[in-house]
């Protein structure tokens, strides 16, 4: 960019190109920290999952938790790393969130580099690198309104410092907070299918940061970046991004420079705020941790754990789109197909459609109704599941019974023909259909006339009366059927 | 090698530190030195940066690099919970508590 360039002093979006990366921090499934036994759980009484190593007590020795190694090589293989021979560094830093004053984690030689993940709309985002490193500890800050620079003092639970993350560095690949929010979120979804984490946002186990910045469209170098922080869901992470593009079109637009600095999203008020200059970036003094050796996965173990891992989500999402037939799939179909993936409730849709049931209905039942309690739809007896689908495309149950059925199964479980006959929700012989049709049209003359006479709008309400009448036992669509016949 | 680099030899000469270098690091470091102390200091990290120099200078092509000087690697730990500490005698370490918690003074430097 020059400086006497005109067309570059542009406040007009459309000549300003904003380029976004994200560092996403998440922690681990495991049972127990990364160099400890202490447990790994949210939620528990503070400072009661704490011992010497985790508290920095001297003379304490980390030893490293095989299983955190197996959850970071199961993301690097998701997101097509190179696994790498790897060691820890210490980040030296004062700050009273680990009691150590120092943070293990792997500086110039990560476990997993060169990566890339392919988000659903096709475009590819690089993978820098995927690093292990170690929780810190949660500090709360007391008066002042929880504002840490207004803050009468801080308290400090240890529960969480010593919790194993793994940290994923994007390139600097995204061009929109649109994008970037479909990086998190199918992100999201990987860490989840290989069960190396919950990858739940409200609770901390999924964190992200953003680094932003804009250059002139049509040009290569990159701006002068802020990295965003406090970023708790996708929608705030869309919002911090908007938001910053505009802040920092608004100056190089005007002539003035970005300055590199971090920057806290206030939720509340929309904005970001500067935290801290980077020029004057804290020195970590990083070096190698004396006290633990180098991680060398070889061939036979990153094997055994590509072994362990799943399918992806967007190979689900295909095998799912597969079931519906070979042309493409609507957007509507395409979102229900996210959801059941996102849920992992795939094997209801996939058992129901091997049994011969019409795919679009497994696809929506799952997606509308069962995905509406995920917890519960993922106990759900897949057999059950397929019969009460089955019931419902042989119009043995309308498509409001089959709901009320499913409803009941998700809460309770149980046999869907038995809720069914319960519920007094057999469906009406074709006979005794036409009976309760005529019944109707006969206390109706004056609708009747109107239908006849063109007004097809009358067979909801006949339909109506029809399912008063049958206790919602009739079909909607054999009723319309029988109401054509009638008029002939 | 303790004691002062050797000097004069071409493309190894001692590297100058000034005093400002020194006090950069023991900021970094949190310790609290007197003028005449960075100066000393000074002279004695140039002699440590030297010698690393030396090394630096050392042909080590086809040489493995050293990630560790013990001789293992992959040394790890099942993936099982063992007793943690008591919380009472954990917090009794501490110079002030609150709420089950250690209490710190406020944390400054963070804000602009």
């Amino acid at each position: 960019m020059t400086a006497d360039s005109k067309s570059d002093r542009s406040s007009d979006k459309a000549a300003w190109e904003p380029v976004i990366g994200l560092e996403v921090h998440c922690e681990l499934n495991t049972k127990t920290k990364l160099f400890c036994g202490c447990r790994n759980a949210f939620g528990d009484e503070p400072n009661t999952n704490v011992c010497p190593v985790c508290l920095g007590l001297p003379g304490s020795l980390p030893v490293l938790n095989i299983r955190a190694v197996e959850y970071a090589m199961r993301i690097g293989l998701a997101l097509h790393c190179e696994i790498r021979p790897s060691i820890f560094h210490r980040k030296n830093y004062f700050y009273p969130d680990m009691p150590k004053d120092y943070q293990v984690s792997q500086y110039d030689a990560p476990i997993n580099v060169n990566g890339w993940l392919e988000l659903p709309d096709d475009s590819r985002v690089r993978i820098e690198r995927a690093h292990m490193e170690e929780d810190t500890g949660k500090t709360s800050h007391i008066g002042g309104g929880g504002r840490i620079h207004d803050a009468d003092h801080s308290l400090v639970d240890y529960n969480r410092a010593g919790v194993p993350l793994v940290e994923i560095v994007s390139a600097p690949d995204m061009r929109s907070s649109t994008q970037a929010r479909l990086y998190a979120s199918e992100l999201r979804g990987i860490l989840v299918a290989t069960g190396a984490s919950d990858g739940r946002m409200e609770e901390g186990s999924m964190r992200v940061d953003a680094n932003v910045s804009v250059r002139p469209a049509g040009t290569f170098e990159l701006g002068t970046r802020c990295e965003i922080k406090n970023l708790n869901s996708l929608r705030s992470l869309g919002r911090a991004i908007e938001y910053e593009i505009e802040r920092q079109i608004g100056l190089v637009g005007a002539g003035d420079k970005v300055v590199q600095q971090t920057r806290h999203w206030n939720e509340d008020e929309g904005v970001t705020v500067a935290l801290r200059s980077k020029e004057e970036a804290f020195d970590y003094r990083y070096f190698p941790e004396p006290d633990l050796v180098p991680v060398v996965p070889d061939a036979s173990w990153q094997a055994e754990v590509a072994a362990s891992i799943g399918p992806m989500p967007a190979e689900r999402r295909d095998k799912l789109a597969g079931l519906l037939g070979p042309e493409p799939v609507s957007r509507a179909r395409a979102d229900q197909i996210a959801t059941v993936v996102e849920h992992g409730l795939d094997g209801l849709v996939t058992a129901a459609a091997g049994a011969g049931v019409d795919a679009a209905l497994a696809l929506a039942r799952t997606s509308n109704e069962a995905s509406a309690d995920p917890d519960a739809a993922r106990r759900i007896e897949v057999a059950s599941f397929v019969a009460l689908l089955r019931m419902e495309q042989d119009g043995k149950l309308s498509a409001t019974q089959s709901k009320t059925v499913l409803a009941e199964m998700l809460e309770n479980g149980g046999d869907p023909a038995e809720i069914a006959r319960r519920r007094g929700f057999e469906a009406l012989d074709t006979g005794s259909l036409a009976t309760v049709v005529a019944e109707v049209v006969a206390a109706h003359p004056d609708e009747w006339q109107r239908y006849v006479g063109g007004e097809d709008k009358l067979v909801g309400f006949f339909t109506g009366h029809v399912m008063r009448a049958s206790n919602n036992r009739a079909d909607g669509k054999a009723v319309a059927a029988e109401l054509r016949r009638l008029r002939g | 090698m303790p004691g002062q680099p050797e000097t004069g030899e071409p493309g190894s000469g001692t590297p100058s530190l000034t005093r400002e270098d020194a006090a950069y690091v023991a900021r970094l470091a949190r310790i609290d030195l007197t003028d005449d102390e960075l100066d000393l200091y000074a002279v004695q990290l140039a002699a440590v940066i030297g010698h690393a120099a030396e090394v630096a200078a050392l042909d080590t092509e086809g040489v493995e690099p050293t990630a560790h000087p013990l001789p293992l690697r992959n040394v790890t730990r099942t993936d099982e919970p063992r007793p943690s500490l008591d919380r009472a005698e954990v917090l009794a370490q501490a110079p002030a508590v609150e709420d089950g918690r250690f209490r710190v003074p406020p944390i400054l430097g963070e804000a602009l």
